[in-house]
């Protein structure tokens, strides 16, 4: 029931994007139409879970194990660089279909930072486990949950996006400025789940 | 000069002297810094158990809520022998940056969510039917402060045969990494 | 280029924040107040001058298909530095700023200006393109964080204003983050223009 809830509580109530501000820039940039959207939410789910599986055990058995914690910005930047680099060339050969919807975001993730942000709180366990040990399975379920709430919020901006484009907007607020406006609306429709994993908390008994 | 071409053997000797001078020069920083880093943390929770006692007869209990807001939220928690809040201090909080730091104020003595004085126990939030007023907007973090109080109280009795005075214990859950 | 014509440029025309729109998730995620705001601004500040600065010194022996990755190295290891300084002597502002140090490597704005101007310019113009745009960053952020922090509780830099009742606490909160920089967007396009 926990992992529900830690479900839960990352992709509405904690958003990454909406009320964590991590991801900004992939959200502003690429949420201009609901395809591309779908296709950056995958490709950040893909290497999200990837990445966050292996600097947790970057963490556990060399960093750690070694005394090396102080290392870990630059060990789990080039990690996910390096990993971005190999789904890259893997995808490219073995589902070039994949690789194709794919492949133009892929590039974009070393340096979204919702992938080092997530890495750094799994691996420290300072993240919202709902009671659990922090451990490398809450933290997947942790990493999953995130990035289906980025995946999410991009794809409901997204959809607000096509239709604003339709829309008269006054010239001084056109661009980024009525989009920064109507991200602000979505938070603010987003916090309105705050509460909900108290609420389901009482539910199952926790 | 000239840049140099990519060869594999410049590339190779370029990347590898770039982290063997940024490894270098990363341990040395950490070298110098730890120590501080250490004493200040050991320094702060003197001072804080200290604080949180304010020269009275009592407890002074680190507990680790790993339910806050946005993770764990660390409280050092004075109480006298019979349960009575004397103070508390926050001491590590993962919260939404400027707005986790408001429970160091918002349960003080004369503030709006005042607790101490009272019973820990079984604090709980207005919302929760308690006689806690929560900090506006955050009563997640609230809740979780409270849980730490309640934890503390549940340390304090379970060890209370053992001894009085201004020891400090670690709180049990510490899930800070 | 004149060094001081690129310093300026940092400031107002290629301003990271309100024309280039770089660095969104600090910008966002730390100017609850003005004081947070201001800190991760000159910590960003301080990379940003160094980054540039040792770029700028070693592109030459960089080849150049393995530029990312050692300008990557150089940034972390600049940021890593920064975390351990912060923590030992600034505790309070490593407190308030958290995980968002560490993320200044993937803060858009260094990587570009390593790419876009260290990596082709001389060491002192690298210098004042890198205070510049530090200022320019900082400045944003400041102004951000006071509106929202003004807005939110009345208050800037501990100075009241207003009494917090009155404040409408959604600016201190995330959607409030969005929405003020969306209107200081706007303003500062029409200050532009005019």
């Amino acid at each position: 029931m926990a992992y529900i809830l830690i479900f839960i509580t990352a992709v509405f109530v904690n958003n990454i994007v909406l009320s964590q501000f991590l991801g900004i820039c992939p959200f502003l940039g690429v949420s201009k139409k609901v395809d591309s959207a779908l296709g950056m939410g995958a490709a950040v789910a893909f290497v999200l879970t990837l990445a966050t599986i292996v600097t947790y055990l970057i963490q556990m058995y060399v960093l750690k194990a070694f005394g090396l914690e102080y290392l870990q910005t630059i060990a789990f930047i080039l990690v996910i660089a390096a990993l971005v680099q190999m789904v890259e060339i893997i995808l490219k050969k073995s589902a070039p279909a994949l690789y194709q919807a794919l492949g133009v975001f892929l590039p974009l993730i070393t340096t979204n930072c919702c992938i080092l942000g997530v890495a750094i709180l799994v691996a420290n366990g300072t993240y919202a486990t709902q009671g659990l040990e922090p451990n490398l399975l809450t933290g997947v379920v942790y990493a999953i949950s995130t990035a289906i709430g980025f995946a999410l919020a991009l794809v409901v901006f997204a959809g607000i996006r096509e239709q604003l484009a339709m829309m008269d907007v006054p010239k001084g607020l056109q661009g980024m400025s009525i989009a920064l406006i109507t991200a602000g609306l979505l938070a603010m429709a987003f916090m309105g789940f705050s509460g909900v994993d108290n609420g389901l908390k009482t539910l199952f008994g926790l | 000069m000239k840049k140099l071409n990519s060869t594999w053997y410049n590339m190779a000797l370029v990347l590898t002297g770039i982290a063997v001078v940024a490894g270098a020069a990363l341990g040395y920083v950490n070298s110098i810094t730890a120590p501080t880093i250490e004493a200040l943390k050991v320094q702060q929770e003197k001072e804080a158990e200290q604080q949180v006692l304010n020269g009275q007869e009592g407890t002074a209990i680190k507990i680790t809520d790993p339910k806050g807001f946005g993770g764990a939220l660390t409280v050092m928690v004075g109480l006298a022998q019979d349960g009575t809040i004397l103070g508390y201090k926050v001491l590590e909080s993962s919260e939404t940056p400027g707005l986790g730091a408001k429970a160091q104020d918002w349960f003080q003595k004369g503030q709006k969510g005042d607790i101490i004085g009272k019973q820990a126990g079984n604090l709980t939030v207005s919302k929760d039917g308690g006689e806690v007023d929560a900090i506006t907007a955050s009563t997640i973090t609230s809740r979780a402060f409270l849980r730490c109080i309640n934890e503390a109280y549940k340390t304090l009795s379970e060890s209370s045969d053992a001894q009085s005075g201004a020891s400090p214990q670690a709180g049990k859950p510490n899930n800070n990494i | 280029m004149n060094n001081m014509k690129v310093l300026l440029n940092g400031i107002i025309k290629e301003n990271p924040t309100f024309v280039l729109l770089l660095g969104m998730c600090p910008t966002l995620g730390t100017t609850s107040s003005a004081i947070n705001g201001l800190s991760m601004g000159l910590a960003t500040t301080a990379v940003l001058i160094f980054s540039n600065l040792i770029i700028s010194l070693i592109k030459n022996l960089i080849p150049d298909k393995v530029r990312i990755p050692s300008f990557i190295v150089v940034i972390a290891s600049l940021v890593t530095i920064l975390q351990m300084l912060i923590k030992a002597y600034a505790p309070e502002v490593d407190k308030s700023l958290g995980l968002f140090i560490p993320l200044i490597v993937v803060n858009c704005i260094i990587l570009g200006r390593a790419e876009a101007f260290a990596a082709k310019n001389g060491v002192v113009s690298s210098i004042c393109d890198g205070i510049g745009m530090g200022i320019g960053f900082t400045l944003a952020l400041t102004l951000l964080g006071a509106v929202r922090e003004l807005l939110g509780t009345g208050k800037v830099f501990n100075a009241t204003l207003f009494p917090e009742n009155y404040g409408a606490l959604v600016f201190v909160l995330a959607p409030g983050a969005f929405i003020a920089l969306g209107y200081l967007i706007a303003i500062f396009n029409k200050i532009k223009k005019a």
